[in-house]
């Protein structure tokens, strides 16, 4: 359709051209021939080609946009986006139209004089005040729904931590028997021994925590609470399908909470898709592999959620070496947590040593 | 330069009193005319490179698969064996794009050009309240784009944090190879542009105080003056922001201090830096950012004022209104800044006081908008290219400025952030509107500047094909945008959700490219007219302002001997009364009788104060 329309611009023109040398010579100084006409009849039908344009390619790009959000604070801000974008096209729609009939209704006739019209202030007052309160409409509904997406996220919100690195997310759980994440700090941080998080191991509250670097896990219809951070540079969080966005700043955690309530399995009906899956994207250029931050989301009915939870396997337990940062008096918490008997006599060795 | 007091009492042997020789006049040149189109044509080199740097990256937006090995042999170790984009240089174009496209080409190439041009010749003085700073402001420009087109070239790459250059990202060369080096001539090119604009600003608003001719008091100011004084107080308030913010950053990078910088773990070691935040330079930087945007268009809407006003024949609708308008844009340009940052994790409560401001700063752009169209109402349109050119910047301003009602709402602003609806309100707002101005003003002021005409046809299609170009670029981004599609992306097709609208990128590829190969029938035409052009008369649009009644091609000092005087102001079209369809800003009341207000039979009597009004012109040394 774009493509039809350059084409006719083009080629109108072209018949411009054609007409403006034509004439150009007689009437040079007053810089005045076949081509203003063409001009002002051109302004006006380029915008009626474009209003076909602008419905059409709406209607046709579409389809390809996303699903209804599967949050609930997503369809409001859908709601509020699809309010405003129909104010904004009348008032688009209706300036827009005025300002290319003008020119072909007023285009230059030869004796004819512009009206004198320098101003109104009657109408300077019209023309402020209905878009102040337009805006006045649309900031007070946007300030609800802010206030109401950024207050504090409910006590029995599921925490999750979501942490940006170059180039990746790691997600870590605050574990099934404490259900609190362990501190953490960014000098712990060790890549080559296991330590991705920076976790504390002096912190009881770490030993149950698992981590995870593929994908995601999140309760349907329970609020969830993501604690964001980042480790090396800014990122940003972004769930398209829930309306999710905040970034990652080295140095300042950040946090979103939100309720998803249609599961991956809902999508998967809903889409007709059946490999249909949530994606996490990385909005915040980062450098060289921005583009491919992607992590799996997936949305789980909430027993199933925990069935998950139960299954994993803490961070501890996949790393029994961090036994030795736990200070000998918690050591005997963090013993639940190492299956190996040979682990088990490492530590106990260690503790008599201490205790000596 | 007392040669010049001397010309203008010895009735004007002008040519014989100042010979500078060739350095003097063309290359150190102190003439604000001639320092008005070395900025002219540096901005045009600019925007032709950051044009086409936006094509290679739009080629890999829109034909991924594409092998890009004919690019080669100008990117050399950039494309890969296999044809392909590197993702580092991808990122590396986008950056420079957009920092060319906005300091270089909109900012010096705009202000620079038509500020210096315009301001002595429609103020009626002979020239800048300092030729030297002038002189200077341009040379620092020149140093700072041989710095910045220097980066280009070395083997790690430019800058590639993006035009923000948000550290830690820019602060550490572990991040990016664009961190390194290339950074560093970044942020000494553009502290050199800094002092360039600055010296360029303080220049402009001097001479706009100072150096008004006889009677022509601000209320008689054409509104491009207002513009240009009101863009030139934006960029002396908040370029040394940027300033600092830079200064700050080249400490963070070079000297180990830790402004920026905190809890970072990079290439398998711990930084030692503790307690900065990446969050204060993003309030540096956007407290410049947000005015930039303002620096920018703000040109091109005074541009537009006068060339709609001149060619609809009609006086600018609500001259008092679009003063005011353009000083609450101004006001407001300065509190809002921190709505690019509401996804930041800053404070939810100041995303709720800087949406407020934000969506209060729609209401004077709306006024400008309404008022251009009321200019052109039961107006005689003359439909020259610069006409054409100014009714387009209206089309985008407006249609590009509702999505920014959108962007400013903080809670809608969640999922556009950082998405192609961003991309696609800004270049249509700010890039492609301002560009326009910048285009319109060409067509316009050719004839004063080189005495020529430019080609009416030629002009005629390089509109046609750009204004629809344009639309035809960014109007389908806005679907992308809604879609979610991230910015700054070398590629979608990792994600499942960002694998669509493959052919409508494409199809904004190919329209990129006609429309930049429209901007070189644009640069023809130029050129083609600056030497063989048709010559231009005295007042080719019978236009109400000073600079028409210069020689058509003025000469150093710009008048022949005195300036004149001004009586009314710059909108007398279509006077009912008089004959002719404009009465040019030095026509006094007591002359045009027929034509006259009952206000402006009295201003008769006031006539001769004014003319006694004596004035020290000469261009101090």
């Amino acid at each position: 359709m774009f493509l039809a329309l350059t084409v006719i611009v083009i080629g109108k023109t072209q018949d411009l051209l054609k007409g403006a040398q034509g004439k150009s010579e007689e009437l040079e100084d007053h810089h005045l021939d076949g081509g203003n006409d063409w001009n002002a009849i051109g302004l006006f039908v380029f915008w009626i080609i474009s209003v076909v344009g602008i419905v059409w390619s709406f209607l046709d790009a579409r389809k390809d946009f996303l699903p209804e959000a599967s949050s609930i604070h997503g369809r409001e801000t859908d709601f509020w986006f699809w309010v405003s974008m129909s104010v904004l096209m009348v008032a688009f729609f209706v300036v827009n139209t005025l300002l290319f009939y003008f020119p072909i209704k007023y285009r230059y006739r030869k004796g004819k004089k512009a009206t004198f019209y320098p101003h109104n202030n009657k109408l300077e007052v019209i023309w402020t005040v209905i878009p102040a309160i337009v805006m006045a409409g649309l900031v007070f509904s946007g300030l609800r729904v802010w206030n109401k997406v950024m207050a504090d996220a409910p006590e029995d919100a599921e925490v999750i931590e979501i942490m940006g690195k170059q180039f990746g997310w790691e997600v870590r759980y605050p574990g099934v028997d404490d259900n609190k994440l362990g501190d953490y700090d960014y000098r712990l941080i060790d890549d080559a021994k296991g330590n991705i998080h920076g976790i504390d191991f002096t912190d009881p509250n770490s030993f149950d925590d698992f981590t995870n670097s593929s994908e995601m896990h999140i309760p349907k219809g329970k609020p969830v609470l993501l604690k964001i951070r980042a480790r090396d540079v800014l990122h940003s969080v972004f769930m398209p399908h829930m309306r999710v966005k905040m970034d990652a700043v080295p140095g300042m955690p950040t946090k979103f909470w939100f309720v998803a309530d249609k599961s991956t399995e809902d999508m998967r009906l809903e889409t007709g898709n059946p490999d249909f899956t949530y994606e996490i994207a990385c909005t915040e250029i980062c450098g060289r592999g921005h583009f491919s931050m992607r992590l799996r989301l997936i949305v789980d009915e909430l027993e199933d959620y925990e069935a998950w939870k139960k299954e994993q396997i803490p961070l501890l337990s996949l790393n029994p070496e961090f036994i030795e940062k736990v200070p000998a008096n918690l050591r005997a918490r963090a013993l639940k947590y190492i299956e190996t008997d040979e682990m088990v006599e490492v530590v106990e060795v260690a503790e008599e040593l201490t205790a000596e | 330069m007392s040669a010049i007091v001397a010309h203008s009492d010895s009735h004007g042997h002008e040519e014989e009193h100042h010979d500078l020789g060739f350095i003097r006049s063309y290359i150190f040149s102190e003439d604000h005319k001639v320092i008005a189109k070395q900025y002219l044509i540096s901005g045009i080199i600019w925007a032709v490179i950051g044009g086409l740097m936006s094509l290679v990256f739009r080629l890999q937006l829109g034909f991924p698969e594409m092998d890009m090995s004919f690019l080669k042999p100008f990117l050399g170790q950039w494309i890969s064996d296999q044809g392909k984009l590197d993702p580092n240089f991808y990122l590396a174009l986008v950056t420079m794009h957009g920092t060319i496209m906005v300091f270089f080409v909109l900012t010096a190439g705009l202000s620079g050009t038509f500020s210096n041009f315009l301001i002595p010749l429609q103020i009626g003085a002979r020239d800048m309240a300092s030729g030297f700073m002038n002189m200077l402001s341009y040379w620092f420009f020149f140093i700072s784009s041989i710095i910045m087109f220097w980066s280009i070239f070395i083997e790690t790459g430019p800058a590639g944090g993006s035009w923000v250059i948000y550290p830690p990202l820019s602060a550490l060369p572990e991040a990016n190879p664009g961190s390194g080096l290339g950074m560093t001539l970044w942020l000494v090119a553009m502290a050199l542009f800094i002092v360039s604009s600055l010296l360029g600003g303080i220049n402009y608003v001097t001479t706009v105080i100072n150096l008004r001719t006889k009677g022509m008091t601000f209320d008689k100011l054409p509104l491009t003056i207002w513009a240009f004084t009101f863009t030139a107080i934006l960029g002396i308030l908040s370029f040394p922001v940027l300033l600092s913010a830079a200064l700050l950053l080249i400490f963070d990078r070079s000297f180990g201090t830790s402004f920026y910088l905190s809890d970072i773990y990079i290439n398998g070691h711990a930084l030692p830096n503790q307690g900065g935040s990446p969050i204060l330079f993003q309030h540096l930087f956007w407290f410049l950012g947000h005015p930039e945007v303002y620096i920018v268009i703000l040109p091109a809407l005074g541009i537009t004022s006068e060339v709609i006003a001149t060619n609809s024949r009609k006086p600018i609708f609500g001259y008092k209104a679009m003063i005011l308008s353009m000083a609450g844009i101004m006001f407001l340009a300065f509190i809002v800044w921190a709505h690019h940052m509401f996804m930041t994790g800053m404070n939810p409560f100041l995303g709720s006081v800087f949406m407020l401001l934000t969506l209060i700063i729609a209401v004077p752009s709306a006024v400008k908008a309404f008022n251009y169209i009321t200019t052109l109402w039961r107006g005689n349109i003359i439909f020259t290219p610069a006409m054409l050119f100014a009714i387009g910047l209206v089309s985008f301003f407006v249609s590009g400025g509702l999505t920014g009602i959108i962007l400013g709402n903080s809670a809608l602003d969640i999922q556009l952030h950082d998405t192609y609806f961003v991309v696609a309100h800004f270049h249509l707002v700010m890039g492609s509107a301002a560009i326009f101005g910048m285009v319109a003003g060409v067509y316009h002021w050719f004839p004063k500047m080189f005495g020529k005409m430019m080609n009416k046809s030629l002009g005629y299609i390089h509109f046609w094909i750009t204004f629809a170009g344009v639309y035809a670029v960014f109007l389908p981004m806005h679907y992308i945008g809604i879609a979610g599609f991230p910015r700054r992306y070398y590629s979608w097709s990792g994600f499942e959700i960002f694998s669509t609208y493959a052919d409508l990128n494409a199809f904004m590829t190919v329209a990129a490219i006609l429309t930049f190969a429209a901007q070189l029938i644009f640069i023809f035409n130029f050129i083609y007219s600056i030497f063989w052009g048709k010559k231009a008369s005295a007042n080719p649009w019978n236009s109400n302002t000073l600079e028409w009644t210069t020689p058509i091609i003025p000469g150093h000092g710009n008048w022949v001997g005195e300036i004149p005087t001004v009586y009314r102001w710059p909108y007398d079209y279509s006077k009912p009364g008089a004959d002719s369809d404009f009465i040019p800003q030095n026509v006094p009341f007591s002359a045009t009788p027929e034509s006259n207000l009952p206000e402006e039979n009295e201003l008769i009597a006031e006539e001769r104060a004014i003319e006694s009004i004596k004035f020290d012109t000469s261009i101090p040394d």
